[in-house]
């Protein structure tokens, strides 16, 4: 379609950090490139005069300073130009500068025409079209969702979009065998077994007819494992065991036994909640999003932000949003391209993907990113892991929500597409070569500012008590948001009341469509006035799909005309209960055999441990997120005076005027899986708690979720070491007396290359949050005396196995961390006692490099040296300097205690071993390692400080800086 | 003596309202945060008020351009109002986002025009950066001679002119209050001190008058002593303010005047 073409550039001698951008990613993919402009391209219909383009240009497109415009009539094409790249959104795929242009007209008093935008690069080089075209895939261009276009292409507006296909589709399921019943349940991507659907074929058979389309996409969407999580809560067969439903028999089981009174709601609602102060309530989830990030990083870590903030703000009737978190597994970002399967995007891509992602999605949403994590393993590069997360707020008498009959279904926020059609059932099957192809139509990108808008109505309307109930449109969209609120009830929907993004969307689309920034309010006639006033100050679009009413059915409409009337007890209740095997082998593994290093070898492989990208510095990361807005951080991702050290976690002070507090904080490490999923489980539930304990939690008021990642677990072995992390996992806990409050799983993650799979390894993340009085009473990881003592606390054990320091002599070993539970609680408790008393100045947990890195992180953080003694390290038997300096024990800590306070310290660890193994020297800037009386080394800070820092400064920028 | 009226426009998008009027309050002022869609259907809201603030965030996205679209929103439906406003001497601060819009309005610096355009870097940057006031600035509210600390959150935060004469002229004529300085109190232009590459070290701008004042670091995430707590404190329990109170304590007591 012809139209108006603008386009903007920079002028001549002002910079041009996006076409540099562009220039530098161009260069990355192998061409050479000696200059690169950029070019924002906007769209309008040709049914506007030059005038009026003129106008728009003037008001709002063109900066008077910055910029110089070209303006192309629709009869005009620009010049020939073979070294232009031009990308645009491919038809159907969310435009929101596109949208923001029609506000332009309309405050320009300009007719609200057709309105598309694109983005431009011309390009210095001797590089040929298809060149540019390839080399611009690789990473200018995200294919999925742009087209890449050369030269002059014929760029156009949008049709008017297609004519809907409104005919009702019977699937015939009488008497298909087991063949016919899986062939469409393939076919249709519906993600059901053959046993589902053998269900549902005899449910129909006894209704006396076929079901619709629309019915079977519904219940394939409820029944997902996205959805239903069928495997956990299935029939296990575990050698000579039975186990049924691992979720209540396990995890929630732990949750109800120790009955902790701050639990307020947990496991019924989007997310668990747990007491804050006398008025209200805070609540946390995390998702994992890892099946859209593996085949479009950006969108899809994105759409799991905006997906997860939509679930805090379904919690209760509308949890106000106060801080994001988000933890990544990838295979390393210098990984070969020889090693990276067809198919799967080159983990240094999909790393500046997905931080992008999370970046541009949670900084508009004014929502702080305070807590995260990255862990890299080569088994990543198929299936990689993204889990968001996110806190709320929500007033104590928000909590219950319930939808009546005769409430309207009220839909808010974005407009439906056929983006995301089959999100939930996609991701329950296992990604192949193939999944980039086919699976496209899952992916899409997200709209923050739409959600923006929408967190604002929800919690004015909540206040005012203007809904029943509220749920967000996730996987599966309307179908699973309103198929869960008219749950005991029943809804008669009329489809073609949503609003679209475009025409041509067929009935069951829409139904099923996972288009963002929608959510659904349960609504008295009776309010409607108030909530469509609010929704225009808010600039919300709202409709009116129909109301719940007391028939047990879901009656689904089109115009008039039925598509569906599914039995809502069947959708809910039918599903017939997984049985899986699992077995669990432990593996033939032994410690490696190698010769203990000592002195400056030893030197040397701390350097070589700070450098690897499981410890390295997250900076390059973190910068990138707003981390300080809605001003409630106390302690901020990144410490000491300069800020250039790792902290354990975050301090939030959520609510402005009140110094009580939530801290955060993560732990996982799914390296130990290779050697036992039992260790890697315990062990990331005790760095969770380590972590809460050294900034100043409260190990007795802190609530913890779990998150699993794990292969395929139709493979009992994978599902066997699934139980036996789960039954480790709920041992500890319930020593711990931390309940579980919420979870989420994502079980298939098995990367089929041909013939070859890939199944990562068993990843546990555990997510911990404890509420304090008081955020001032906190402390972090950087030591601020000029000579205060160095104390360990807990027992250093001859624990290699799986260690960072033996994966950079290439070994893993088998002598993995374990926790002693009786002791892990005491140290806990004893160590929150000493912080407490203030007799600690700075603590810092001991993970991932054992004692090494954390004195490491210490004098880097604070710049002061430190002067330690090995020999004065509690164990539980003699131990060589090597197995001291790098063990990963657990249940152990690193703390600053200023000479008058050592008493103190001693009184409040009561029988938990310490000791003292030197000083601060802030008239030093080495780190220097005695054991005994031989000098092992003396490495300088700024050594370290650069070994730390440089392998994922992923642009260069961080090297010899500080601050 | 009867407390100024605060006003916190909130245009969509727009997301450190609740901090900013948080802040205002607590300096002394009577802050209420009003959508921008309440302001058109009652604009004596502004012309009421005698401190109006832009604050920060995402205002329509910044699809068109940082703060264009709220910059264009005021243009053509509220200028009347804000010509009132600063009619009877009202004060105006404008932070990040809300400074973006004040410069694209042209009410910044005045007369002359600037931009403000992505970051040298390419992308978005969240760190504390040191500040430090030019001699004799032209900041109604500021004071003098003022070194602080504050965080910076931003992609679009350098500052461009017509020319370098232009910066030049405007430090010379004390509209550029506060600049980033390095370690040894110097202004730079050097990352990561100065986060943006915003010439001369030019982190804000003032007008002529004095009393509209935008800049790109947000003192509104440090205000409540515990928000610089990881300055290096020994212990715990900080009760000082943090620095960035200053601007807000500044506005308000200034603006007593007017009430």
């Amino acid at each position: 379609m012809k139209c108006w073409r603008i386009e903007v550039l920079t002028k001549d001698g002002m910079p041009d950090p996006i076409g540099d951008a562009a220039a530098r990613s161009l260069r990355a993919a192998g061409l050479e490139v000696s200059r690169v402009r950029s070019v924002r391209g906007y769209l309008c219909d040709p049914s506007l005069g030059r005038e009026a383009i003129e106008a728009l240009c003037r008001e709002v497109l063109v900066d008077p300073i910055a910029d110089r415009c070209e303006i192309l009539t629709p009869e005009e094409l620009p010049e020939s130009a073979p070294n232009r790249l031009t990308i645009q959104p491919r038809p159907g795929v969310t435009d929101p500068v596109a949208q923001t242009m029609q506000e332009a007209l309309a405050l320009c008093d300009l007719p609200q025409v057709t309105t598309g935008t694109y983005r431009g690069f011309l390009v210095e080089s001797g590089h040929s079209p298809q060149e540019l075209q390839d080399a611009a895939g690789q990473g200018l261009a995200n294919e999925v969702i742009e087209q890449v276009l050369t030269g002059t292409p014929p760029i156009g507006l949008p049709g008017p979009g297609g004519q809907p296909d409104l005919a009702v589709r019977d699937v015939p399921l009488d008497g298909l065998d087991d063949a016919g019943l899986e062939k469409i349940s393939v076919e249709g991507g519906l993600a059901l077994t053959v046993r589902e659907m053998r269900t549902i074929q005899s449910h129909y058979g006894d209704a006396g007819r076929a079901p619709t389309q629309i019915e079977l996409e519904t219940i394939a969407q409820t029944w997902s494992e996205h959805c239903k999580h069928k495997t956990l809560t299935g029939q296990i067969r575990f050698g000579d065991e039975v186990i049924d439903n691992l979720l209540t028999s396990e995890i929630a089981r732990v949750t109800n036994e120790l009955d902790r009174d701050f639990c307020v709601s947990v496991f019924v609602d989007n997310a668990g909640v747990i007491t804050f102060d006398d008025d209200d309530c805070v609540c946390i989830k995390v998702e994992t999003h890892n099946h859209p990030s593996a085949i479009e990083p950006f969108g899809g870590s994105a759409t799991g932000v905006g997906g997860v903030i939509r679930d805090i703000l379904g919690t209760g009737l509308g949890a106000w949003p106060v801080a994001s978190t988000d933890v990544f597994c990838l295979a390393p970002p210098d990984t070969k391209e020889e090693d990276v399967p067809k198919g799967c995007l080159h983990p240094e891509r999909v790393l500046r993907g997905v931080v992008q992602g999370v970046r541009d999605y949670g900084n508009p949403m004014g929502i702080p990113t305070v807590q995260g994590a990255v862990h890299f393993d080569p088994d990543f590069v198929g299936n990689p892991l993204v889990y968001v997360g996110n806190i709320g707020i929500l007033p104590k008498d928000k909590v219950q929500k319930q939808p009546k009959p005769g409430d309207r279904i009220i839909t808010v926020g974005g407009r439906t597409g056929r983006d995301g059609i089959h999100g939930a059932t996609f991701s329950s099957l296992a990604l192949h070569t193939e999944s980039e192809t086919v699976s496209s139509g899952a992916v899409q990108i997200g709209d923050p500012i739409t959600e923006r808008k929408v967190m604002e109505l929800v919690v004015r309307a909540r206040d005012e008590g203007l809904f029943h109930a509220i749920t967000d449109c996730g996987a599966g969209g309307f179908s699973s948001a309103v198929g869960e609120m008219a749950e005991g009830l029943g809804a008669r929907v009329q489809l073609d009341k949503a609003p679209l993004k475009y025409a041509g969307l067929a009935p069951w689309e829409i139904w099923i469509s996972e288009a963002q920034e929608r959510m659904v309010l349960s609504v008295p006639e009776a309010n409607l006035p108030r909530l469509a006033e609010l929704c225009a100050e808010e600039n919300v679009e709202w409709a009116d799909l129909g109301s719940f009413d007391d028939t047990g059915r879901l009656v689904l409409e089109y115009d008039g005309t039925l598509h569906g009337d599914l039995d809502l007890h069947f959708m809910h209740e039918g599903l017939p209960v997984f049985e899986r095997e699992a077995r669990y082998t432990e593996p033939d593994l032994s410690d490696p055999n190698l010769p203990e290093w000592s002195g400056t070898q030893l030197a040397d492989a701390l350097h070589q441990t700070l450098r690897d990208p499981n410890v390295a510095s997250k900076e390059w990361i973190i910068r990138q997120y707003d981390h300080e807005v809605q001003a409630a951080a106390a302690t901020k991702p990144l410490i000491g005076p300069e800020r250039l050290g790792p902290g354990d976690g975050s301090v939030l002070a959520p609510k402005l005027g009140s110094n009580r507090g939530v801290v955060l904080s993560s732990g996982l490490n799914p390296r130990y899986s290779r050697i036992d999923p039992a260790a890697m489980a315990e062990c990331a539930l005790d760095e969770a708690m380590r972590n809460i304990v050294a900034q100043g939690g409260d190990p007795e008021h802190t609530a913890i979720l779990d998150n699993y990642s794990w292969g395929n677990c139709e493979d009992p072995e994978q599902l066997g070491g699934l139980v036996r992390a789960t039954r480790s996992l709920c041992s500890l806990a319930k020593t711990y007396r931390t309940p579980f409050i919420s979870g989420k799983d994502s079980l298939n993650n098995t990367f089929h290359d041909g013939d070859r799979k890939i199944s990562i390894p068993g990843c546990l993340l555990v997510t911990a949050m404890s509420v304090i009085p008081d955020v001032r009473r906190t402390i972090d990881a950087s030591p601020k005396t000029d000579d205060g003592y160095l104390c360990l606390v807990g027992l250093t054990k001859d624990e290699l196995g799986g260690s960072v320091y033996w994966k950079t002599r290439g070994e893993l070993g088998r002598s993995v961390p374990r926790v002693d539970q009786e002791m892990g609680k005491k140290v806990l408790d004893r160590m929150a006692r000493a912080i407490a008393a203030e007799s600690v100045t700075a603590c810092h947990d001991l993970s991932e490099g054992g004692l090494a890195v954390a004195c490491a992180e210490f004098a880097i953080s604070s710049r002061k040296g430190l002067d330690i003694d090995l020999a004065e390290a509690p164990r539980n038997a003699e131990l060589s300097a090597e197995r001291i300096l790098f063990s990963e024990s657990q249940s152990r800590f690193l703390c600053e205690v200023p000479a008058d306070r050592l008493q103190d310290f001693e009184a409040n660890l009561g029988e938990v071993p310490f000791g003292i193994l030197g000083r601060i020297r802030s008239d030093q800037q080495v780190l220097a390692v005695h054991n005994g009386t031989e000098t092992l080394f003396t490495a300088p800070i700024d050594e370290l400080t650069t070994s730390f820092r440089s392998t994922l400064d992923l642009d260069n920028t961080l090297e010899g800086q500080s601050r | 003596m009867t407390n100024p009226r605060a006003l916190v426009l909130r245009a969509p998008g727009i997301n450190c309202n609740r901090e900013t009027e948080f802040a205002l309050s607590r300096a002394g002022a009577r802050a209420e945060t009003r959508a921008l869609s309440q302001c058109l259907a009652d604009p004596s809201v502004i012309e009421n008020a005698q401190i109006l603030v832009f604050p920060g965030g995402f205002s329509f996205g910044d699809d068109l351009g940082a703060g264009r679209m709220f910059a264009l929103s005021m243009r053509r439906r509220l200028d009347s109002s804000l010509q009132t406003f600063l009619e009877r001497g009202g004060l105006v601060l404008g932070i990040c986002n809300g400074f973006q819009a004040l410069v694209a309005l042209g009410l910044l610096p005045s007369p002359e025009r600037a931009a403000l355009v992505t970051n040298q870097s390419g992308h978005y940057e969240c760190r504390w950066v040191r500040l430090k006031s030019i001699d004799e600035h032209r900041c109604a509210y500021l004071p003098q001679g003022l070194e602080l600390e504050l965080p910076v959150a931003h992609a679009e935060g350098r500052l461009l002119f017509e020319s370098p004469a232009v910066a030049e002229r405007l430090c010379d004529e004390g509209q550029t209050p506060l600049r980033y300085v390095d370690a040894s109190g110097e202004a730079t232009t050097d990352f990561p001190d100065n986060p943006n590459g915003a010439p001369l070290g030019i982190a804000s701008l003032c007008d002529p008058t004095g009393r509209i004042f935008g800049l790109m670091p947000h003192p509104d995430r440090a205000f409540l002593p515990h928000h610089s707590r990881g300055l290096g404190a020994l212990r715990s329990g900080a009760t000082v303010d943090s620095p960035g109170a200053v601007i807000f304590d500044g506005i308000v007591s200034q603006s007593r005047e007017l009430v």
